[in-house]
């Protein structure tokens, strides 16, 4: 599904990502943990098409077709779901209709009428159940005033709409209580299936109780440095990041 | 001869057109004195540093425009809010359209300035208001010299009007060039409230001037929402002179759109007389090309415990340029006044401007002003959020340009108007978001 291979990256001249190497089979959950400063959120924008990053070496390719060239907004018709961190707020576009518009673009890319508005509305429906969230919130303007349980709630809700190939979940728990987390996990664990693949941003272990990953790589210094099961994340939990540090640095 | 000349020549010709008796005669004749002397203001004057006139008073106008050119309903019905049930004072090339229009006397009197100027009914009201809040500038001394025609919309007290009131001026420029001079009356009595929606609009590309003044009174307790629309063609200027003066209690709120013209000046004055007042300005204003835009806005605070709220949002794209000039005066005896102005504007061009001045003159010790101006451009961080979500650059540039202004549309009161401007801007924006903004 996505293959990233000797991945170097700058952001104003400075190099954040230094031969990073990824690959992700349809069906599969990654984790990505790291200490901050790592670039754990700098490979997430990348991967979504942020143009201030600047590629200057190695390849990403999304089911064998390269992508780097790529605009955001055909990635995302291509199968690539960003769930940000800091959702924006919209004032004055309520969730339904910024769905209305992100699900007519994406489909007038691919060369599909827009959707009736009976299936958006079915869509639409179905999705807010599985999220557990209420009708009400769906005609507030985007994110505006949203809690931050909210605000991921509703990322979550986007994926949920779009249905990509690629989620990328970037520092989906902060902000969570543990009651939104669990309802967020399940959201993610129910749109998961053989042909879709997860990657988890974390910084903690706590959000992998509940998406439990196939692999949990370890992103220090520009670099996958580490890459292991599950059991590698209760490891890092356990001991922090300084051993890993002192493996690298040794 | 310049356009001052034959302005002040045609002055004796155009007064013999008029009712040489009537009450106005003497103040067209010192209107006419003081234009004379002031004549129009140039760079040189402080309030107008940032706005030339001088590309749009080379124009040969005809200033006494033929006698009204018919005009079929359904050529100009998207002009209007047609969708809205509305009383509507509709004027062509300066004179009244009495086929377009829909007026009243039924408690009510929305009808003509021309009527009212003249007939006995109505001298104690143009006596007690007509020309009574405009100031002895240049430009409106001269519309006050050539005022003839126009709305006169009188609202009784304790009376709720009971539908929208729509005041529509169409050039149809048969003539070359064209300059109009429309003068708009309102007075609001006490306990009384009123709606209306204010629009010029040029039918042709030959080039219009127009120079209009409208005094609103709005007694105590009285409630005046008042919509301007200024989305004209680029060959059409508005000098938009609004004078608004409020008693006791009262609540005048003014949204000035625009989102089209040559040249825009809107000189907006609220004088406050009585405790307990709130003057409310909002506008949008989103242009481009080499169109030039200038909000100068006046609040001036007399008495004890009122308000003001001013929230302007400028868009400027290409060479556009914006002028926000918010003046505040806040009278020594005006305790407890709270006046609030924000000016926030994105530029999308290089080469588009805005000049933002805010002036505070506060002579009060206990009050609450602030003012506030940004400038800026669209956030990269939420236009590449929204193309995450599959949302092309132009639709997120224009979802985001709809949510900065979004604030002040949603202080739009009159559902069907608020439509049409989401729709204008729509248009505007160049996009189908899928959904009706």
């Amino acid at each position: 599904m996505l293959d990233i291979k000797n991945l170097h990256a700058n952001v104003e001249d400075k190099e954040i990502l230094k031969g990073l190497n990824l690959k992700v089979n349809a069906g599969e959950v990654h984790a990505i943990m790291g200490p901050n400063g790592a670039g754990k959120s700098t490979l997430a924008n990348i991967i979504a098409g942020k143009e201030e990053y600047e590629v200057t070496d190695g390849s990403i390719s999304l089911e064998g077709e390269n992508i780097e060239e790529l605009a955001a907004e055909e990635r995302a018709h291509k199968g690539i779901f960003l769930s940000f961190q800091y959702p924006v707020e919209i004032p004055g576009v309520s969730v339904t209709n910024f769905m209305k518009t992100a699900i007519n673009e994406t489909r007038k890319a691919q060369g599909l009428e827009e959707m009736p508005a009976k299936d958006m509305l079915k869509k639409i429906r179905e999705k807010s159940e599985l999220l557990e969230i209420d009708r009400k919130f769906l005609s507030r303007s985007l994110n505006e005033g949203f809690s931050g349980g909210e605000k991921k709630r509703n990322e979550i809700f986007q994926l949920a709409m779009l249905e990509p190939k690629l989620a990328i979940l970037d520092e989906t728990d902060s902000g969570l209580d543990i009651d939104a987390l669990r309802i967020v996990a399940n959201g993610v664990n129910k749109l998961k299936n053989e042909n879709n693949a997860i990657v988890v941003i974390t910084h903690y272990q706590r959000l992998l109780e509940y998406i439990v990953p196939d692999f949990v790589h370890v992103l220090y210094d520009g670099k996958i440095v580490k890459s292991g099961t599950k059991e590698l994340a209760l490891e890092l939990e356990e001991k922090g990041y300084d051993w890993i540090k002192e493996e690298i640095n040794a | 001869m310049d356009l001052k000349d034959k302005l002040v020549s045609s002055f004796m010709a155009f007064e013999e057109t008029v009712d040489m008796d009537s009450s106005v005669h003497d103040i067209r004749s010192e209107a006419i004195k003081i234009f004379e002397e002031k004549g129009f203001p140039s760079k040189k004057d402080e309030a107008w540093k940032y706005t030339s006139l001088n590309a749009i008073l080379k124009h040969d106008y005809s200033i006494f425009p033929k006698k009204e050119d018919a005009i079929e309903f359904k050529d100009v019905k998207k002009y209007f809010i047609h969708d809205l049930d509305s009383y509507k004072i509709v004027f062509i090339d300066g004179q009244y359209s009495s086929h377009l229009s829909e007026t009243t006397h039924d408690k009510i009197d929305v009808c003509l300035m021309s009527s009212a100027l003249t007939n006995e009914k109505y001298k104690a009201v143009i006596d007690n208001y007509f020309n009574k809040v405009a100031p002895k500038d240049g430009l409106s001394s001269l519309n006050t010299a050539f005022s003839r025609e126009g709305a006169y919309i009188h609202i009784r007290k304790n009376t709720l009007a009971d539908k929208p009131i729509q005041v529509i001026h169409f050039s149809t420029g048969n003539e070359s060039s064209q300059m109009l001079q429309p003068r708009n009356l309102i007075v609001v009595d006490e306990n009384s409230h009123v709606q209306i929606i204010e629009r010029h609009q040029s039918l042709t590309d030959n080039p219009v001037l127009t120079n209009t003044v409208t005094e609103i009174f709005a007694d105590k307790r009285a409630i005046v929402d008042y919509y301007k629309i200024q989305n004209d063609n680029l060959n059409a200027s508005l000098i938009d002179n609004t004078f608004i003066q409020q008693l006791t209690q009262s609540l005048v709120s003014v949204h000035t759109f625009v989102f089209g013209g040559k040249l825009i000046r809107n000189n907006l004055n609220f004088y406050q007389l009585g405790e307990g007042i709130n003057s409310v300005l909002n506008g949008v204003t989103i242009i481009e090309g080499k169109q030039h835009v200038d909000h100068n806005t006046l609040v001036h605070h007399t008495q004890p415990n009122c308000e003001s709220h001013q929230d302007y949002k400028g868009i400027f794209d290409e060479k556009a340029v914006g002028v926000f000039n918010g003046k505040i005066i806040v009278n020594k005896e005006a305790q407890k006044t709270n006046a609030f102005q924000s000016n926030n504007n994105i530029l999308l061009d290089d080469k588009a401007s805005i000049n933002s001045k805010p002036q505070l003159e506060i002579f009060a010790d206990d009050v609450k002003c602030s003012h506030g101006c940004t400038i800026g451009q669209l956030d990269e961080n939420a236009l590449f959020y929204m193309r995450t979500r599959g949302i092309g650059d132009k639709e997120a540039r224009a979802l985001l340009m709809y949510a900065f202004a979004n604030n002040v549309l949603d202080t739009v009161k009159i559902p069907q108007l608020k439509q049409r401007i989401n729709k204008l801007i729509a248009n505007k924006l160049n996009v189908n978001l899928g959904f009706d903004l």
